[in-house]
């Protein structure tokens, strides 16, 4: 293929033009992360000394083990994030994907009622106030774990995703025919149509698994009691009061600690564990990333 | 009676359907349950803007209901306050700029990325392009700081003072921080933007462009005759798309990068960050109903207009 001649490319120059523009630009989008990561690995006097730069004149991990030796705040909200990433993905997708697959059916009346239902959610909300009183007052999600989980399970626009997957992608002559066999609409569901659409799962669960990683929004809306305390919120805390840490220490000289704590690459390390899962497991998933926002595009 | 006369022609065929599609029900259930609480319950609650909201009972419908209407009230000391000016300012000229940049930069992005035909480049290159794009607000806030920290940052050690320049007290000078913050909206979002433009220009027909270059046509006509009409489709509908949520903004941009920097409030703070403030922050729930009903109703007429040009200009694109 390589080898056959494109009258329509361009010219080696033009393409070289073009590599060293969209180069640049990517090398701008990674660049920042970088300095993180390299702050994060630096001594702490060196940085007092030269300030945040890319080359670590001197390497020192002890950020590293300060954060996850020296206080339990920091597994304890990586815990939270977890339990609330899988929790969350899990039963959004269950709900979401229910809620769509309902709304596919070409034979269910309320199909285009029920599709409304979700899209008018999309363009009108009683805005923060009413949401965050419905939220407290009524639902009592202050201080819960659910609180963390509960208002991202549904969106239209996850939904509106997933139905034009199964429109393409699950075709009627296979639901009829399970049917013949006898197979109830949740047996149909669960061991046809989820099999059949795994892309369509995987677009919208590592989408809303990078919500739940991400979020910082439902703990400083929700939120006070340190035990429920995520990642994001963590780090959003000490961002401009890294001591906040040290209550958390489980050594009980706490004075001491203080004293020696490496904030200013403490600080950057923390950024760093925060984003590393993400980073690390993206690689893999893009295919299905880069699907999502196409599809959402077009659709939403 | 119209009510009256639809209520006997359907209800006896939503029984039936319920009877036949029990299943579907069910599993419209949990959702449509959630969409009610989280969504529709809230929207009536745009009210409490015209009520002195008061909390004596634990009941949140009693404290509404029996809470003194006070009609324009929280309107007035929210309009005559010098931030109703501001904060509508520059949630305004912030998206401005923002849709119509933006969708250049990624336009201009996507149709350089196309002519990249090496599927392993164009894959790295989105990689990177779209690492901003998977990193919270809180990530790059913390990165912002590895740049802009007064004394040990990046910008000020490793650049200005080399360079013999004086150090800039970044987080307290409003007139750096539209270019900040454009910079920042740009960076996390031009990646996302430039995938959805390359796969619209991927869905071409790929004859236009071998039937052009037979006749001749250079690349730059080929663009320009070709590719850009060929987008302006969705370009339209990404731009109305933007101007219907032009009252809305990116809550962690304008409330996390700046560090909540008070010296910053006159070029930091719109609509979404005022509401959260006033209801977080000083607990003023009228002033902060307000303010959010006042963005819900300008977007509400925003949407509606977009709408109505999608609708002219290409039907099948419309909302509803």
């Amino acid at each position: 293929m390589s080898t056959s001649y494109n009258v329509n490319e361009l010219k080696p120059a033009g393409k070289m033009m073009i590599h060293a523009i969209i180069s640049a630009y990517a090398v701008l989008c990674v660049i920042p992360f970088i300095l993180v990561v390299a702050i994060s690995v630096t001594d702490e006097k060196t940085l007092g000394q030269m300030g945040y730069s890319f080359l670590p004149t001197k390497l020192s991990i002890d950020a590293y083990r300060y954060i996850l030796t020296g206080s339990n705040m920091v597994i304890q909200a990586y815990g939270i994030t977890i339990l609330t990433t899988v929790l969350g993905t899990i039963l959004g997708l269950l709900v979401t994907s229910l809620y769509a697959y309902a709304i596919s059916r070409k034979d269910f009346k309320y199909g285009r009622f029920f599709t409304g239902y979700a899209a008018i959610t999309m363009l009108f909300n009683g805005g923060l106030v009413p949401w965050y009183l419905v939220c407290t007052k009524l639902l009592h999600l202050n201080d819960t774990f659910y609180a963390l989980i509960i208002p991202y399970l549904i969106s239209a626009f996850y939904v509106i995703i997933m139905k034009a997957f199964f429109q393409s992608g699950v075709p009627d002559s296979i639901i009829e025919s399970a049917k013949l066999d006898g197979a109830g609409e949740f047996r149909i569901f669960f061991s046809i149509v989820t099999r059949i659409s795994l892309p369509a799962f995987a677009t919208v669960g590592l989408f809303l698994a990078l919500s739940f990683w991400n979020d910082w929004w439902l703990p400083m809306m929700f939120i006070e009691k340190q035990s429920l305390v995520n990642l994001q919120f963590l780090l959003y805390r000490i961002q401009n009061n890294m001591v906040f840490l040290t209550s958390g220490l489980v050594s009980s000289d706490a004075s001491a600690s203080v004293a020696d704590m490496p904030a200013e690459s403490a600080r950057m390390a923390m950024a760093v564990l925060a984003t590393g899962p993400i980073i690390l497991a993206y690689p893999f998933v893009q295919k299905y990333f880069v699907k999502g926002l196409t599809l959402g595009a077009v659709k939403g | 009676m119209s009510k009256i006369v639809n209520r006997t022609k359907s209800s006896p065929s939503f029984f039936r359907e319920l009877n036949r599609n029990k299943a579907l029900f069910l599993m419209v259930l949990p959702g449509a349950f959630l969409f009610l609480l989280l969504s529709y319950l809230p929207m009536p609650g745009v009210l409490i803007a015209f009520k002195d909201m008061k909390f004596f009972s634990s009941n949140l419908f009693t404290n509404f209901f029996q809470s003194k209407w006070v009609f324009f009230d929280n309107f007035k000391f929210f309009i005559s306050s010098p931030d109703a000016y501001i904060i509508t300012r520059n949630t305004i000229l912030y998206n401005i700029s923002f849709i119509v940049l933006g969708n250049v930069f990624a336009v201009v992005f996507a149709i350089m990325l196309d002519e990249i035909k090496s599927k392993y480049f164009v894959k790295t290159y989105q990689s990177a392009f779209l690492l901003p794009y998977i990193l919270s607000w809180i990530i790059l806030s913390y990165i912002l700081y590895a740049f802009l920290s007064p004394d040990l940052g990046f910008v000020n050690r490793s650049i200005l003072e080399p360079m013999g320049l004086p150090s800039v007290m970044w987080y307290s000078e409003t007139k750096y921080w539209p270019f900040i913050l454009f910079l920042l909206n740009t960076l996390k979002y031009t990646g996302y933007n430039t995938i959805i433009y390359l796969a619209a220009i991927a869905a071409i027909d790929e004859s236009y462009y071998e039937a052009a270059a037979m006749d001749g046509a250079s690349k730059m006509q080929q663009i320009s005759k070709i590719t850009v009409p060929m987008l302006s489709g969705i370009v339209i509908v990404m731009i109305l798309l933007g101007v219907g949520r032009i009252f809305n903004s990116d809550f962690g941009l304008f409330f996390l990068t700046p560090m909540e920097s008070g010296s910053l409030f006159n070029v930091t703070n719109v609509i979404d960050t005022y509401v959260f403030r006033a209801l977080r922050g000083t607990g003023d729930i009228g002033m902060s109903a307000a303010a959010g009903l006042y963005q819900s109703v300008m977007g509400f007429v925003c949407i509606m207009t977009v709408n109505m040009l999608i609708k002219k200009f290409d039907s099948d694109k419309a909302i509803f």
